[in-house]
């Protein structure tokens, strides 16, 4: 069994309760953190854990942290991005549900760290229940003294409220959050200013993934030092990985960032292999923004390496031949799975969930989305391949926000490692109605890396 | 018009942000009117709400047409929005969504005679891992099958007796 530091005791009964949650040792770190530790030994061990950003870019935490402005007088903010909404991704749900203190502990602590006395977080508005659960956990955290004012003597005063989004991917990117909290549409900011400096109501603020802001709790259970000792090299620690797709054991897996991905797919202890005895084709491990990658590429590097989960493993051989760790949104597609319909999805998801503001993401997204439904419906031509490719390099690096370069990535990986597939549908219309492309020929990974210059 | 009780609620929300901030509250106010208004935010909603919060009806209606979640039309007492993307597609969603239009005899972003149901195929929920999914109300209905389709209509339809 793989070592825990987030589930380890999931298992326990009820501990989604205070009493429970308390009486496994709960709240140690924030009694630890408060009662004997000043904010910035805590930034330091934060620092030395190596902790990086569980919310998909993985920034390095305790340097974020650093960046934060203290100007006098001027309140900071703490912003817990539960967004959640990256195709593929329902891990912080699970921590949300299930050991909802947490996640408290963990906010109190960094909070504490920040200097912020006002912490939100920011849930995604379908989780409709979820806030229900996480206001019982801060009303019993208050009710034993972990909230409010002046807490367990330390002077240090915080409170935490739960703000409901209302159905939009665009406003987990951080500073869509700020202005969705702020009460409009989620518009990303112009970026600089950034955050640290200017973000909710124009004060310093931190915005962090929910997996991030939980796992700081470990780390001063057991030191920042010993954190690092977790995983390897610059994978520090666990990863929260959500699995899915066709594969025997979908679910929310908590990995030391040192096993392969081969035995995450096919281990009993994780996805317990390809659901009814089909072939792997593919997988996008890392949420639906990352490259998908065949199967070969996949389990092993373009350099004939083992792959591991780790973020340098995931993203050896850069997008030619490798993809991302992302936010832990591993999707598997099995042998009878249609690369071109699946990117079709994808691309309406952007299409949908562009806000609007940059052309190049408002328009190309759709124009991907209908390109992409006509090949599939057997009107594509083939010029509507290199057309694909062409709109996706106009999109990304040219917006005010990622959310162009996660709608063009999609497309761009599945065509670099697929075209043959693509190629298929056009040629063989009715056919490709009738049946799947099937597992077919891997081309040579390194020749159809990156399609002539377009 | 809020209730006592609602209209408490709504402080309470406002009270959670800084002075001169009440704006932040406007997203949790929906959802409140929402709720309460019949499933939808008509054009009086919306400028109530504005008044409430003493902010202007266009800063509410560009909020709201903004976020999937507020419906600017009526819509069926029981609303089926069921997954569409890449993972529950994976596993199966067109046949759930095919299922539902058959049985209930309406398309996607329709409603049935009866004014109970519609059905809305939707953008990824949080729930690969358990799909094919839906929402219903506050709800996650997962690992969705035809069989199961069946129970949940059956239900809604008890409750609407
Ligand atoms: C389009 C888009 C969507 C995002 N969605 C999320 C999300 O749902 N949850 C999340 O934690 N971060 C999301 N992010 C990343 C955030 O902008 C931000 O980097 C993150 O919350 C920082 O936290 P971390 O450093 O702890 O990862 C998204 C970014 C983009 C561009
Ligand atoms: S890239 Fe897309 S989502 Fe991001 S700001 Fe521009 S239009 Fe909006």
């Amino acid at each position: 069994m793989g070592r825990k530091l987030l589930f380890d005791k999931a298992h326990i009964e009820n501990i989604r309760y205070y009493d429970v949650y308390r009486a496994n040792g709960g709240y140690g770190s924030a009694e630890k953190a408060l009662k004997s530790m000043t904010p910035d030994q805590v930034l330091d061990e934060v620092k030395k854990s190596g902790l990086r950003g569980r919310g998909g870019a993985g920034f390095p935490t305790g340097m974020k942290w650093s960046f934060i402005a203290k100007p006098e007088g001027v309140p900071r903010y703490l912003v817990c991005n539960a967004d959640e909404s990256e195709p593929g991704t329902f891990k912080d749900r699970y921590l949300m549900e299930f050991i909802p203190h947490l996640l408290i502990e963990g906010l109190l602590i960094s909070s504490y760290t920040l200097g912020a006395n006002t912490c939100y977080i920011y849930i995604r508005g379908e989780y409709a229940w979820i806030p229900d659960i996480l206001e019982e956990a801060i009303a019993d955290a208050k009710k034993n003294g972990w909230l409010g004012k002046n807490i367990m003597g330390s002077g240090f005063d915080l409170e935490i409220y739960v703000q409901r989004g209302a159905g939009a991917y665009i406003c987990g990117e951080e500073t869509a959050l700020i202005e969705s909290l702020e009460g409009k549409r989620g518009n990303p900011r112009i970026k600089p200013p950034f955050p640290a400096v200017k973000g909710l109501y124009d004060c310093p603020t931190v915005v962090n993934n929910v997996e991030t802001l939980a796992t700081v709790v470990p780390i001063l259970r057991i030191g920042g030092e010993e954190y690092a000792k977790y995983g390897t090299g610059k994978s520090t620690g666990t990863k929260l990985i959500s699995a899915c797709g066709n594969i025997n054991k979908p679910g929310v897996y908590e990995i030391e960032m040192n096993i392969s991905v081969e035995e995450f797919i096919y281990s009993d202890e994780y996805c317990g292999g390809i659901a009814n005895g089909k072939r792997l084709k593919a997988c996008i491990p890392g949420g639906s923004s990352v490259p998908i990658l065949p199967a070969n590429l996949l389990l092993k590097t373009a350099k004939g390496e083992p792959r591991m989960m780790t973020y340098e493993s995931l993203a050896d051989g850069g997008f030619a031949t490798g993809t991302m760790l992302g936010s832990g949104g591993f999707i598997v597609l099995d042998e009878d799975q249609c690369i071109v319909k699946n990117t079709l999805t994808f691309a309406r998801f952007y299409h949908h969930e562009s806000c609007g503001q940059c052309s190049p993401c408002r328009e190309g997204t759709g124009w991907m989305e209908r390109v992409l439904k006509n090949i599939e419906n057997g009107k594509g031509k083939m010029s509507d391949i290199d057309l694909l490719w062409d709109i996706q390099r106009k999109i990304e690096g040219n917006t005010i926000c990622p959310l162009g370069d996660a709608a063009a990535w999609p497309v761009a990986a599945a065509i670099r490692h697929f075209r043959d597939e693509f190629e298929w549908h056009v040629l063989h219309p009715e056919e490709a109605q009738k049946r799947n492309f099937g597992l077919a020929h891997y081309a040579d990974p390194l020749e159809i890396a990156a399609p002539a210059a377009v | 018009m809020f209730s006592e009780e609602k209209l408490n609620k709504v402080k309470e929300i406002i009270a959670r942000y800084p002075q001169g901030r009440q704006k932040s509250a406007l997203i949790p106010v929906l959802h409140l009117a929402q709720g309460e208004f019949g499933g939808w935010l008509s054009t009086e909603t919306m400028d109530y709400v504005a008044s409430l919060l003493q902010i202007k009806p266009i800063e509410v209606y560009e909020v709201a047409t903004f976020y999937s979640m507020f419906n600017l039309q009526p819509v069926g007492k029981h609303v089926f929005e069921v997954c569409q993307t890449g993972p529950c597609m994976l596993r199966g969603s067109d046949n759930i969504i095919d299922y539902i239009k058959k049985k209930l005899d309406i398309g996607v972003g329709e409603t049935t005679k009866d004014g109970l149901f519609t059905l809305k195929a939707v953008e990824c929920l949080g729930a690969c891992g358990y799909a094919p999914m839906m929402q219903l109300g506050k709800h996650y209905k997962e690992h969705l099958t035809p069989e199961k389709v069946d129970a949940i209509i059956e239900e809604c339809r008890a409750n609407a007796n």
